[in-house]
């Protein structure tokens, strides 16, 4: 493999995994404060996909590929997560809120039934083909060297960079932020310390939502849209989350990115079929859970009784 | 119209026996498995591929079919379920994919998407059970439930079904008991899957053939709802839970509205199942089964002395 090859898979597994790493901060985000499974995250994503693609079609209407249609997908994009950080919290209070002193499992089931309910809305909804989300911009291929970039690829670094950095700065800089850190750490002298533990609650899943959905509409742009997109990505960042250590943040950025890297280069170069492409996450779940449980950043956490 | 009726009483048959399964992970080990799809295609998978390759006659299968199914249990339950959390939803949510994955890509055992085509129908004595003469099979789907049920009923009430329960409610202090947690937590695990197995074989020599696209995520939910609707921690409300399901499932074509009724009408109403039964009734319409000595504590508490 030469050096150029090697920055090529290096780049389509940094791109795949910054989109991994987007969804991957919802689950951990709601993991770390809730200790529950978000099932429906992916279909969020879906949801927020959609959302954005009706959004910029309307938007767009006939115009020509330039700036109108960049400044029509960001702005698209805003509204989506705006939209599905929305949805993200009427799911919470609906089907969680109610169960958040159930026994472990009643939440969990919950979520599997909205997973199914959103999933299957949108295919009575929008139908079940897929539909196309077009480039807002001129996609041919940039040679750097030996190394083909796509303006797709640039604008995948580019968004989840800056969203990285955004909630990075927002959870360790804001009073919202250390709030969220202090109920992650102990809910009960959060809310003796004068947190409003709801509040922050709400918060997390709308902003976990948002982000899915930038993930989603990310994506959307080389997989197309469908009802049951949310599955496979959902899961694929969850295991990005687990790999991290699920709870921590920067855990699951980089996770995230991890696990792009190594699907890529799996494919590319130690040729597993691309028809068990998903197998790969699947396989890194087990030897993580094998080998380090709490993840590569994770805390190992002492049970008390 | 009858004919059809039968039908769906088969089909409740295959599915409660997953359920029984889904049961005694979910309703008395309180591991949520999203899996029992996965488990029911390597059945179907076993006996389609044993039969019309190699010649085994349906009998032979359902051992084979039992022993794979209850050891990809153990591959994926061994390292989940050491651990804390909800990691063996998650990972078994993965592994339905990834069966239906490999189904449809190993084209050399699994005839890809296309599935396996006639599959020979099973024999006893000499009499061919053909499942176009919908009464033999009932009778051996319903002999399979009764005995599925009984060895079920049995172990809930032995030191296993003890050990589970005391697992579910306080993993901690059930080990503190000495129970080795892990040990049961893989043996339900183990349990579930096989009979999962066992209904996949069935559903293959009463379909006569099988494709992946019948083992979706889909049947795993509904198995889950037949659980919760019925009850968790009591077979006979699992059982009921999959007449309950079924009938939703087969409403549109048993009224004649599949034209009014969109297809995801079932779908919507199982998701909405789980929500409002986990928020209004988690018992599920049965509740948990007491034991009679659970029965004698509940009593002695209310009633005070003796």
């Amino acid at each position: 493999m030469g050096i150029a090859e090697f920055f090529q898979h290096l780049m389509n597994g940094l791109t795949l995994g910054g989109i991994y790493a987007l969804i991957a901060l919802g689950y951990t985000m709601v993991y770390g404060i809730l200790k529950f499974i978000n099932f429906a995250h992916g279909d969020v994503l879906m949801v927020g996909a959609y959302i954005g693609l009706f959004l910029f079609d309307w938007l767009r209407g006939d115009s020509p590929l330039g700036l109108w249609t960049l400044v029509a997908f960001f702005l698209a994009m805003i509204v989506s997560m705006g939209f599905s950080a929305a949805i993200g919290m009427f799911i919470e209070r609906v089907a969680y809120k109610p169960l958040r002193k159930a026994t472990r499992l009643a939440p969990l089931l919950s979520a599997i039934g909205v997973s199914f309910i959103l999933s299957n809305g949108a295919a009575w909804a929008f139908g079940t083909h897929s539909r196309k989300f077009n480039y807002p911009f001129d996609n041919s291929a940039i040679h750097l060297g030996g190394v083909v970039i796509t303006p797709h690829q640039i604008l995948i670094l580019v968004v989840s960079l800056v969203i990285m950095i955004i909630l990075k700065i927002f959870v360790d800089k804001t009073r919202m932020g250390k709030a969220m850190r202090a109920t992650s750490l102990d809910q009960g002298t959060a809310m003796l310390m004068g947190i409003s533990v709801n509040r922050v609650i709400s918060m997390t899943f709308a902003i976990g939502s948002a982000l899915a959905a930038v993930g989603g509409i990310l994506i959307a742009l080389d997989f197309k849209v469908y009802a049951t997109m949310g599955t496979m990505m959902g899961l694929k960042a969850f295991v990005a989350a687990v790999v991290g250590g699920i709870g921590n943040i920067s855990g699951a950025m980089f996770g995230g990115i991890l696990l792009g890297i190594l699907e890529t280069f799996g494919v590319a170069v130690f040729g597993i079929p691309t028809g068990l492409k998903d197998t790969i996450a699947f396989g890194v779940l087990i030897l993580i859970l094998l080998l380090k449980p709490e993840g590569l950043f994770g805390k190992v956490e002492k049970e008390k009784v | 119209m009858f004919n059809f009726f039968l039908l769906i009483l088969i089909y409740s048959g295959i599915y409660a026996l997953m359920a029984l399964g889904q049961n005694i992970i979910t309703g008395y080990g309180g591991l949520l498995s999203l899996t029992q799809a996965g488990f029911f295609a390597i059945g179907s998978y076993a006996t389609a591929i044993l039969t019309t390759r190699f010649g085994w006659s349906f009998w032979a299968t359902l051992p084979a079919a039992l022993i794979l199914s209850a050891f990809f249990g153990l591959l994926i339950g061994l390292p989940t379920l050491r651990l804390k959390g909800d990691y063996l939803a998650i990972a078994t949510l993965g592994f339905g994919e990834i069966v239906r994955n490999v189904l449809n890509n190993w084209d050399s055992v699994t005839r890809g998407p296309m599935g396996i085509q006639r599959i020979p129908m099973p024999d006893l004595f000499g009499f061919t059970i053909n499942p176009y003469k919908k009464y033999a099979f009932l009778v051996m789907v319903f002999v399979f439930v009764g005995i599925a049920y009984f060895i079920f009923q049995r172990l809930a009430r032995s030191r296993m079904g003890r050990a589970l329960s005391a697992v579910r409610e306080d993993e901690i202090a059930a080990q503190s008991m000495g129970i080795n947690i892990t040990t049961y937590k893989v043996f339900a695990f183990i349990l579930g899957a096989s009979v999962a197995g066992l209904a996949g074989s069935l559903q293959a020599v009463f379909s006569l053939s099988v494709t992946p696209g019948t083992y979706t995520f889909m049947v795993s939910v509904m198995v889950l709802c037949m659980v919760v609707l019925g009850g968790m921690g009591n077979f006979k409300a699992s059982i009921l839970g999959a007449f309950i399901i079924q009938l939703i499932s087969y409403f549109p074509q048993l009224t004649g509205l599949s034209s009014v009724i969109p297809p995801q009408f079932k779908q919507i109403l199982f998701g909405l199942i789980l929500v409002v039964m986990m928020i209004w009734r988690p018992q599920g319409l049965l509740g948990r089964e007491e034991t009679r000595y659970g029965k004698k504590v509940a009593k002695s508490r209310k009633g005070g002395a003796r």
